[in-house]
C-alpha cells in the first residue's frame, strides 16, 4: 500500500507524516488560489495539531509568501464540537464526562424533594450516555483509524506540482495539462510558473472546473482547461504511474471526499420513527399519571389530618413554601418517580443490538464473495430493520442484474455482420437467424471491404482505454486473448474493453497510446499510427463519444460511437435502416448496441472544431453547458458505419432473486440507460417480467402516437378494471393468479408525467397521481433511458407517494449514486464500475444475489427482533412503574417509591438488559433456510406490522394487567402482614420487594415465552439474569452497608424468602401475569395463525423432510398428504400458489443447466401463453424466431 | 412441555477454506465460519402451540387446585380475635379515655374490655396491635429516621440525619431516636385477664421476646456506646422524642430489650405497606401440650394509656384521622396468620387453567389438525 502512494505533492508540507490528505490526493491547487489574492482563509482544519503551521507555499513568483495555519485555533475548537460525529479526538473518554454531567443536572438540580435520589434517577441516564458515548466513540475511532491510515502516509516534500497522468484503482484516467508533461523532475518544476483557478470546493465527485494559467515567458500566460479529468480525489490509488507531481487545491476537510462524507444525510428507520412516536404517547401517559397523582394528593390532603397528621408533621420550611410551588415540586417528583416509563436505555439497547447485530451481515459466509474476497459492508447499521420493510426495490440494470463482463457478439457494419471468432469457447455461432443477413465474417466486396475497415478501425480509436502491459495488477484485471499478448485493457468502461478486444478478435489489435499517437496492429501485421486529436468524452446525456484523430496520410477524421438514439439522429448517410434493424433485432436479444459513425474533417474545419471546443473548455462558468453545446454542433453530419452487439450476461441467481424479492411482495423496479429493448429482454431473462406479465408500455413510441394523457388514462383503466375484480374476486394480499402488470416507461415519458405544468394545469397536475397508481399496480416496472437524476426523481415520487412506502435502491456505478442516497436503503455493489456506489451506500455486497439473503433473511431477522425489542421495552417498564402508580393511593400520595433505590437504578441496567439485547442478537422465529426458501414470509412483517398501534396497544395493556396483578397480589396478600410461622411481621420494603420479585421473574419469563431459539446464549443470559438478580438481592439485603445511610432492605429479601406464602404468592403471581399472553399466543395461533405460525407449527412437524426441491410448499408438505391440497383449494384461494410448486420446478430445471438469458427465450418458445396476445398494448416477449 | 427439537445443523469450527482460493489475503478476509457468526448456532426451537401448553395448563390446574384447597383449609383453620378498642363510641369503655382523661392526675387512665372467646386457642398464640387508616408509609415518614443512630453509631447520635426533620431536636438536644416514626411510637399498654369460671382473674403471661426480626434485633438495631450496660449515661446528651414520656433509655428494665434494642421498638421502626396494619405486641406461648394456651372462656383486656405528652389526647390519639385500634390475638399456621386470599387465588387460578386446558383441547382438536396438515400456504 505504501509504495502506491509514492507520489508527490506540489505543496509545501514540512512534517512528513501530515496533514489530512494524503500525497496524491491532494485535491490539489489551493495553494495557488490562495496567491492569485481571491484567498479565503487557508485550510483550516486540514491540519493535525501535530503539524506545525508550516503549510508553504513556493512559487517562483512569490517565494516567501507563506500561508500560516490560521486556522489552527479553529481547529482546535471545532474539535470540541464535532467530537461526537465526525472528527475523532484521539481519546474518546475524553468528552463523556463532558457530555454526562450536563445531563444529569435535569434530574437531580431541579427538584429539590425526588422522591429517589439524584442518583437513582442520575444513573441510569448516566449508563445510557457513556454506553452511547462508547459506542459513538468506538465508531469514531474506527474511522479514525481509517482516516489515520492516510493522513500518516509519508508525504514527499515540497516543492510544486504538475499533474501528470496517473490511473485510480477505479481505472479511470487522468491526465496531465499537456504543457506541464515535459516535467519530470523536482528541479524541472522549481522553474514552472503557474497559477490555478479553480471553483470553490464542492461536493460533487465528478465535476471539477479549473484553469492553470502557465506563465512561460512572464508575458502572456497560457491558459488551460483542468477538469475532473486532471483532478485526483482523495483517496486515489496510483496505478500505472509510480509517482505524480501533484498541486494540492482542496485539503483536508475541503476536500471533495470530506465534503461528500459530511454532506450524507442522516437515515431514519421507520422502526425509529414509530419508537418515536411511542415515545410521545409513554410521555403523555408519564405527564398525565403525574397530573393526575397531584391533583389527587391535593383533593385527598384537603383534610388537614391527612395532610399533616400528629405523627407525620411538616418541617417549618415545607409549610411556609406557597401551595403552588409546592403542587409543581409534587409534579416534578412524581415525574422523576415515573420517570422510568420513558425507556432510556431502550435507546442504549437498540443502538448497541443494532451495531452489534450489523456485524451478522458483515460475518455472513453466504455473502462473502470468493472471486473478488469481500465480504458485505455496512455502512450504517441504523437501517438494519429497514431491510425488513422493503416494499420498493430499485435496481440499476447494467453490473447489478448483469455481470457488467463484456464480451463482443457481433458486429454489424451495413447490415453485414460479423462474429469475432474466438467467442464462446471457440465455438462460432450461427450469427444470422433467418433474416437477411447473408454472411458471416467474409468480404463483402471491394467498397465493402474499405467500409468495414474503417469500421474496425473507428472501434480501435474511438476509446478512452488503457493498455496496461503487465499481466498481473491489483484489482479488475481483463486479460487480452490469450496467448497473443501480455497485456491487458482497462477502461471506465466495460464496453469500451469488450469492444477492443473484440477487434483484436477479428484483427485490428489497438496497441498504446503514444506521445498522442495511438497505434493499432491491422490485419497484415502493420503499424498504423493515428494522432489523436480531441477527446470528446462520453457522458451519459449525450450518451455518445468521439474522438478527432489525423491518419499517417494526414486526413482528418472523427469517429463517433454511441447509443443509437442519439447516432441515428445525426447520421446523413449509410446504410440507416439495415443497421436499424439489426440494432433493433440485438436490442431484443438483450445485448448491448452501439452505433459506430465517422465523418472526415478538412484542416479548416478541425481548426474550427479546435476553436470552439477551446473556447467551452476554458470557461469556468457553465462549462458543462457550453461543452454540451459545443459537441452539438460538432457531432453531427455523420456517416452510418455500422453497429456493434455487446453482450452482458446476467448475474448468476438475478432471476431467482428477483423472483424472490416479487414473491416477497416487493415491488421491483428496474432503472437503466439502456434501450427499451436490450432493457426488456433482460429483464425477461430476469424473471421480472413473466411469460403471463402483461406489459403495459408508456414510451415515447406511443406518446408520438396518443397523447400523454389519454395513453395515461388507457393504462389506468386497463390497470385499474383488473383490480377492481381482483379485490372481488379474493381477500387474499397474494397475487396469486391474477394477472400480473409490468410497465415499460422510458426516460422522456417519465420527465413529461413529472413535469408540473404540463398540456396545461387542467390535467398536468395529476398526471403524476394516474402514473403512481398505475406504477402501485404493477409488480414490476422497467424504466429505461434514465437519465442518473431521473433515477433519483424515481425513488424520490415513489418514497413521497401517499403510502410512504420504504424502498430500496441497489445498483454499483457512480450514476446509481443519487438514487442509493435518495432511496431508504442504498446498497451499493461493489462492482466493476468502481466504488462510488458502495461508499455512497448504506450497506455494500458483491452481488445481486445477495440481496435475497440480505433482506429475506437478515432483514427479516432485525426487523422481527427490533420490533419485539422496542415493544418489550415499553411492556416492561410499564410493568415496572405502573405497581408505583397504585401504591401513590395507598400511601397518601406522597411520592412514596414502592422499590428500594437500588432495584429501580438496576431494573432496567441490568436485571432486565442482557435478556431482551441477547434476543434481539440472536432470535430466529424460522429458520434461516425457510426463510430464504419462502420468500413470502417477508408479507408477515411487510408495512411495520410488528410495530403498529394495535400490538402497542395490546402489549401496554398487557403490561398494565400484569402489573395490576403485581400489585394487587402482594396488596391482598399484606391484608394480613403475618406471612411467617413466627408471627412477625412485613414492612413496605417486604411489599416492593415482592412486587420487584414478581415482576423481574415476570418480564424475563415473558421474553422466554417469547424466544423461538434457544442457544446456550439465551439459556444463559435469561436464567443467568434471574440469577443475578437473586444473588444482588442477597448479598443488598445481607450486609449493613457501611456507606449507606439507610439500612432499609436489610434482610427484608431473605425474610421474604423464608415464608412460605410469599413463594407461592410469588409463583400464583408469575403464572397468573403470563397466562394471558400464553393465552393470545396460543389462541391466534390455533385459530388465526399467520404464515409464519403455519410455517413454525409444519417445520416442527415435518423437520428432516426437507425436500431438496426449492419451493416452499413441497418443502413441507410431506409427500403423502398431498391430495389433501387440491380439494382444500377450493375453501381458501390463498392457498392457491402453493400449487404453483410443479412449474416453478421445472422452470429452475431449465434454469438450472446455464443460466443465461438465451436459455430463457428458448424455454419462451416452449411456454407460449395465449393469455399474453390478448390485452391491448401487449409487449410480445422475444419472439422465438430470435433466439439461439 | 413444549415442542422441542434440537436442530441439528453444524456445530461449529472451521471448514477447511475453499479449495479454489489459493489467495491468502482473500482467505484473511473471509468470515471465520464459526456457528454464532453464521447465526447457526444449535438451538432449542420451541412453539408455544395448543397442543403443547395443553398439558401445561391441566399440571397447572392439578397442582393448584390442592394446594389453594390445603391453603384455604389452613387458613380456616386459624383462630382468629379481634377486638376494637377505639373507643369511638359512648359505649365502648374506651371511651372516656379516648376523650378527656384528665392529665392532672398521675394515674394512667385505664379502660377494661370484657370478650369471650368461643373456642379454645390451641397453640401459640399471637397477639398484635392493629391501626388503621395510619399512614406508616407516607414518604415523609418512612425516611423520617437515622438508621445509622440506630444502629449505635455515636456521630448519628449527636448528630441524627437531616431526615429526621422535623423531628430532629429537642431542647439544643439531639432527639435519640430522631425521627417521625420513632416519635409516635405506638404505647397503649395491653393486658390480657383469663376470667376463670368462678371469676377470678389470672393474668395471662405475655411474652415480649421474639416480636422482632431476629436479625433487626441483634444486627440492625445497636445501642451506641458498645455495649456500655450504662445507657443512661451513653445516652446523656440526647433528648427523648418529643411525644414521648419517658427517655428511651427507659423503655425497659432489661438491658437486653433497651434503648434502642427494645423488641416494640424495633417493630415499630419497620414501616408497615398500607394503611391499614398490625403489628406484632406479645406472644403467649403455649404451656403443656394438655391445656390450650387460651381455653374457651371469658377474658378481659386492660388497656392502660400512657401518657402522650405534646398533644390534646390522652391515648394513643387515632381518631383525628379516623383512625381505629385493634388488637388480634390469633394463632399462626405454617403459612402466617389468617389470610384466605390465597388459598381463594390459587383455587381460583387451579380451576381457570383447567378449564382453559379443556378449551384449549377442544382447539387443538378442532383446528390443530387443520394446521398440522397439509395446507401449508403457498
Amino acid at each position: 500500500m505504501q509504495n502506491l502512494y509514492r507520489g508527490r505533492v506540489g505543496v509545501t508540507l514540512h512534517r512528513a507524516h501530515a496533514p489530512v490528505t494524503s500525497p496524491a490526493l491532494a485535491d490539489v491547487g489551493r495553494a495557488l488560489l490562495h496567491r492569485a489574492g481571491d484567498t479565503p482563509s487557508l485550510s483550516h482544519s486540514l491540519l493535525r495539531n501535530d503539524v506545525p503551521s508550516a503549510f508553504e507555499c513556493q512559487t517562483e513568483h512569490d517565494k516567501n509568501h507563506k500561508l500560516c495555519c490560521t486556522g489552527e485555533e479553529n481547529w482546535v475548537d471545532s474539535r470540541t464540537v464535532y467530537i461526537g460525529h465526525k472528527e475523532p479526538p484521539s481519546g474518546t473518554e475524553a468528552y463523556i464526562p463532558q457530555r454526562f454531567p450536563d445531563n444529569r443536572i435535569i434530574s437531580s438540580k431541579l427538584i429539590i424533594d425526588t422522591p429517589t435520589s439524584p442518583m437513582t434517577s442520575g444513573l441510569p441516564l448516566f449508563f445510557v450516555i457513556t454506553v452511547t458515548a462508547i459506542k459513538q466513540g468506538y465508531e469514531d475511532w474506527i474511522r479514525h483509524k481509517a482516516d489515520n491510515a492516510i493522513n500518516q502516509c509519508p508525504v514527499h516534500a515540497i516543492q510544486h506540482g504538475k499533474v501528470i497522468r496517473k490511473q485510480s484503482q477505479k481505472l479511470r484516467t487522468y491526465y496531465a495539462v499537456q504543457d506541464t508533461k515535459a516535467f519530470t523532475t523536482a528541479e524541472e518544476f522549481d522553474t514552472l510558473h503557474s497559477t490555478i483557478e479553480c471553483e470553490q470546493p464542492q461536493p460533487d465527485l465528478y465535476k471539477y472546473v479549473g484553469r492553470i494559467n502557465i506563465y512561460l515567458d512572464r508575458d502572456e500566460p497560457i491558459a488551460r482547461p483542468l477538469g475532473s479529468e486532471n483532478l485526483l480525489l482523495r483517496g486515489a490509488t496510483l496505478k500505472n504511474t509510480e509517482f505524480i507531481y501533484a498541486v494540492a487545491i482542496y485539503t483536508g476537510m475541503e476536500s471533495k471526499m470530506a465534503l461528500n462524507y459530511q454532506s450524507k444525510s442522516q437515515k431514519r428507520s421507520a422502526v425509529e420513527k414509530s419508537m418515536n412516536a411511542y415515545l410521545i404517547v409513554y410521555l403523555c401517559i408519564l405527564i398525565s399519571k403525574a397530573l393526575i397523582n397531584t391533583f389527587l394528593k391535593y383533593v385527598w390532603q384537603a383534610d388537614p389530618n391527612r395532610d399533616e397528621p400528629w405523627y407525620n408533621q411538616k418541617t417549618e420550611n415545607e409549610r411556609q413554601r406557597h401551595v403552588l410551588i409546592r403542587a409543581f415540586t409534587d409534579f416534578l417528583a412524581y415525574m422523576v418517580l415515573f420517570n422510568y416509563i420513558i425507556p432510556v436505555s431502550m435507546y442504549v439497547t437498540v443502538e448497541m443490538q443494532k451495531f452489534l447485530g450489523s456485524y451478522f451481515i458483515q460475518w455472513d459466509d453466504d455473502m462473502f464473495d470468493e472471486e473478488i474476497g469481500e465480504r458485505p459492508l455496512v455502512n450504517t447499521s441504523d437501517l438494519n430493520e429497514e431491510l425488513g420493510q422493503v416494499e420498493y426495490v430499485f435496481t440499476d440494470k447494467t453490473g447489478t442484474l448483469t455481470e457488467n463482463n463484456m464480451e463482443l457478439k457481433e458486429c454489424c457494419v451495413d447490415g453485414h455482420v460479423y462474429v469475432p471468432h474466438a467467442i464462446c469457447n471457440g465455438q462460432i455461432l450461427p450469427g444470422a437467424v433467418g433474416m437477411d443477413m447473408d454472411m458471416i465474417d467474409s468480404s463483402p466486396g471491394v467498397d465493402g471491404k474499405e467500409r468495414e475497415e474503417l469500421f474496425f478501425r473507428a472501434l480501435c480509436l474511438c476509446h478512452t482505454v488503457q493498455v496496461k502491459e503487465e499481466e498481473t495488477v491489483d484489482g479488475i484485471k481483463r486479460g487480452i486473448h490469450q496467448g497473443k499478448s501480455t497485456s491487458s485493457y482497462i477502461s471506465s468502461s466495460p464496453d469500451e474493453v469488450a469492444l477492443v478486444e473484440g477487434m483484436q478478435r477479428l484483427g485490428f489489435t489497438y496497441l498504446r497510446l503514444k506521445d498522442s499517437h495511438m497505434e493499432i496492429l491491422n490485419r497484415e501485421d502493420e503499424m498504423e499510427r493515428f494522432e489523436l486529436l480531441e477527446v470528446l468524452n462520453f457522458d451519459s446525456v449525450r450518451r455518445r463519444m468521439s474522438v478527432i484523430v489525423r491518419s499517417n496520410t494526414g486526413e482528418y477524421y472523427m469517429f463517433c460511437k454511441g447509443a443509437d438514439s442519439s447516432i441515428f439522429p445525426r447520421v446523413v448517410s449509410g446504410k440507416v435502416e439495415q443497421v436499424r434493424a439489426r440494432v433493433e433485432h440485438n436490442a431484443v436479444e438483450g445485448l448491448r448496441t452501439l452505433c459506430v459513425a465517422y465523418k472526415k474533417l478538412s484542416h479548416v474545419e478541425y481548426e474550427d472544431v479546435c476553436r470552439l471546443l477551446n473556447c467551452a473548455k476554458l470557461a469556468l462558468q457553465d462549462r458543462d453547458k457550453k461543452l454540451a453545446e459545443a459537441y452539438d454542433v460538432i457531432e453531427k453530419d455523420f456517416i452510418l458505419l455500422g453497429a456493434t452487439a455487446v453482450e452482458d450476461r446476467l448475474q448468476d441467481k438475478a432471476a431467482d432473486t428477483i423472483e424472490s424479492l416479487h414473491k416477497a411482495g416487493m415491488k421491483v423496479w428496474v432503472l437503466t440507460g439502456d434501450k427499451m429493448e436490450t432493457a426488456a429482454a433482460t429483464c425477461y431473462a430476469s424473471k421480472l417480467f413473466h411469460r403471463s406479465t402483461q406489459i403495459l408500455e408508456l414510451t415515447t413510441k406511443r406518446t408520438e402516437e396518443q397523447s400523454l394523457h389519454d395513453v395515461l388514462f388507457d393504462l389506468s383503466r386497463t390497470v385499474l378494471r383488473q383490480h377492481g375484480s381482483m379485490t372481488r374476486d379474493t381477500f387474499s394480499g397474494l397475487s396469486g393468479d391474477c394477472q400480473d402488470y409490468g410497465l415499460i416507461i422510458d426516460g422522456a415519458t417519465l420527465s413529461a408525467i413529472l413535469k408540473p405544468n404540463q398540456e396545461g394545469n387542467r390535467n398536468g397536475g395529476n398526471y403524476k397521481e394516474i402514473f403512481l397508481e398505475i406504477c402501485r399496480n404493477c409488480s414490476a416496472v422497467l424504466c429505461c433511458r434514465m437519465a442518473p437524476l431521473q433515477k433519483a426523481q424515481i425513488v424520490k415520487m415513489i418514497k413521497t407517494s401517499k403510502e410512504h412506502p420504504i424502498t430500496l435502491a441497489i445498483g454499483d456505478g457512480a450514476n446509481d449514486v443519487s438514487m442509493i442516497l435518495e432511496a431508504h436503503v442504498g446498497i451499493g455493489i461493489m462492482g466493476k464500475e468502481g466504488r462510488q456506489a458502495a461508499r455512497n451506500s448504506d450497506y455494500a455486497i458483491t452481488k445481486f444475489k445477495h440481496l435475497k439473503k440480505m433482506l429475506l433473511v437478515h432483514g427479516h431477522y432485525y426487523y422481527i427482533r427490533i420490533a419485539e425489542l422496542v415493544q418489550y421495552f415499553f411492556y416492561k417498564n410499564v410493568c415496572f412503574i405502573f405497581p408505583q402508580f397504585l401504591y401513590q393511593f395507598f400511601c397518601g400520595f406522597s411520592q412514596q417509591p414502592l422499590y428500594d433505590t437500588a432495584y429501580l437504578t438496576l431494573y432496567n441496567i441490568s436485571f432486565t438488559s442482557l435478556p431482551i439485547l441477547l434476543y434481539s442478537l440472536m432470535e430466529q422465529h424460522i429458520n434461516m433456510d425457510i426463510l430464504k426458501r419462502d420468500p413470502s414470509l417477508y408479507r408477515d412483517i411487510a408495512k411495520n406490522s410488528l410495530l403498529r398501534w394495535p400490538t402497542f396497544i395490546y402489549w401496554t395493556f398487557l403490561g398494565l394487567f400484569d402489573a395490576t396483578v403485581f400489585f394487587f397480589g402482594a396488596f391482598f396478600l399484606f391484608d394480613n402482614a403475618t406471612f411467617t410461622s413466627n408471627g412477625q411481621m412485613f414492612g413496605n420494603w417486604t411489599f416492593g420487594t415482592l412486587v420487584f420479585t414478581v415482576l423481574v421473574f415476570t418480564v424475563t419469563l415473558k421474553l422466554a415465552l417469547d424466544t423461538h431459539y434457544w442457544t446456550w446464549i439465551n439459556h444463559f443470559v435469561i436464567w443467568g439474569s434471574l440469577l443475578f438478580y437473586v444473588i444482588f438481592s442477597l448479598l443488598w439485603g445481607g450486609i449493613i452497608w457501611p456507606f449507606l445511610n439507610y439500612q432499609r432492605m436489610y434482610y427484608v429479601f431473605m425474610q421474604m424468602l423464608s415464608s412460605g406464602p410469599a413463594w407461592l404468592s410469588i409463583i400464583l403471581l408469575i403464572i397468573v401475569s403470563l397466562l394471558p399472553d400464553v393465552l393470545k399466543k396460543v389462541f391466534c395461533r390455533a385459530m388465526w395463525p399467520t404464515t409464519t405460525e403455519k410455517i413454525q407449527n409444519a417445520d416442527k412437524l415435518y423437520k428432516g423432510h426437507l425436500s431438496e426441491f426449492t419451493p416452499l410448499s413441497s418443502l413441507h408438505a410431506p409427500p403423502a398428504r398431498k391430495h389433501n391440497r387440491r380439494g382444500e383449494e377450493s375453501q381458501n384461494p390463498a392457498h392457491r400458489r402453493s400449487d404453483s410448486s410443479r412449474p416453478k420446478k421445472m422452470m429452475y430445471a431449465y434454469w438450472g443447466g446455464r443460466r443465461d438469458y438465451r436459455t430463457f427465450s428458448s424455454f419462451l418458445r416452449i411456454g407460449e401463453n395465449p393469455r399474453f396476445s390478448g390485452a391491448a398494448y401487449a409487449y410480445t416477449a422475444p419472439g422465438p424466431e430470435t433466439s439461439v | 412441555m413444549m415442542a422441542s427439537s434440537y436442530s441439528a445443523k453444524e456445530e461449529d469450527g472451521h471448514h477447511p477454506g475453499s479449495a479454489g482460493l489459493g489467495d491468502t489475503a482473500i482467505r484473511t478476509r473471509k468470515p471465520d465460519n464459526t456457528a454464532f457468526k453464521q447465526q447457526r448456532l444449535p438451538a432449542w426451537q420451541p412453539i408455544l402451540t395448543a397442543g403443547t401448553v395443553l398439558p401445561a395448563f391441566f399440571v397447572i390446574g392439578l397442582i393448584f387446585i390442592p394446594i389453594g384447597i390445603g391453603l384455604y383449609v389452613t387458613s380456616n383453620n386459624i383462630k382468629e380475635f379481634e377486638i376494637d378498642y377505639t373507643g369511638t363510641d359512648m359505649s365502648s369503655p374506651c371511651f372516656n379515655c379516648s376523650i378527656n382523661h384528665s392529665w392532672n392526675n398521675t394515674t394512667p387512665c385505664k379502660c377494661v374490655l370484657p370478650f369471650s372467646l368461643d373456642q379454645p386457642f390451641e397453640s401459640n398464640v399471637f397477639m398484635y396491635y392493629g391501626l388503621s387508616n395510619f399512614y406508616q408509609n407516607h414518604r415523609r415518614y418512612v425516611k423520617s429516621r437515622d438508621d445509622s443512630q440506630l444502629n449505635g453509631d455515636e456521630g448519628s447520635l449527636k448528630e441524627p440525619s437531616k431526615e429526621c426533620e422535623p423531628y430532629h431536636t429537642s431542647e439544643k438536644k439531639p432527639i435519640a431516636p430522631c425521627g417521625a416514626i420513632a416519635n409516635s411510637m405506638f404505647n397503649d399498654t395491653l393486658e390480657l385477664y383469663f376470667i376463670d369460671p368462678n371469676g377470678t382473674r389470672n393474668q395471662i403471661p405475655l411474652t415480649k421476646k421474639g416480636i422482632a426480626w431476629w436479625t433487626d434485633k441483634h444486627v440492625k438495631f445497636r445501642n451506641p456506646g458498645s455495649n456500655n450496660p450504662n445507657l443512661t449515661a451513653v445516652f446523656q446528651d440526647t433528648a427523648k422524642p418529643i411525644n414521648w414520656g419517658k427517655p428511651v433509655y427507659e423503655l425497659d428494665t432489661d438491658l437486653e430489650n433497651n434503648g434502642f434494642i427494645n423488641e416494640d421498638f424495633i417493630v415499630w421502626m419497620r414501616t408497615a405497606a398500607l394503611p391499614t396494619f398490625r403489628k406484632l405486641y406479645r406472644i403467649i406461648q403455649k404451656k403443656n401440650s394438655m391445656t390450650p394456651t387460651l381455653p374457651r372462656g371469658n377474658y378481659t383486656l386492660e388497656v392502660t394509656y400512657i401518657h402522650f405528652l405534646n398533644h390534646l389526647y390522652s391515648d394513643y390519639p387515632v381518631r383525628s384521622f379516623d383512625g381505629r385500634k385493634r388488637v388480634i390475638l390469633s394463632t399462626i399456621s405454617w403459612m402466617g396468620g389468617k389470610n384466605p386470599f390465597l388459598g381463594i387465588a390459587y383455587i381460583t387460578v387451579g380451576l381457570i387453567c383447567f378449564f382453559l386446558g379443556v378449551v384449549l383441547l377442544f382447539i387443538h382438536h378442532k383446528y390443530g389438525n387443520r394446521n398440522n396438515s397439509s395446507d401449508i400456504p403457498n
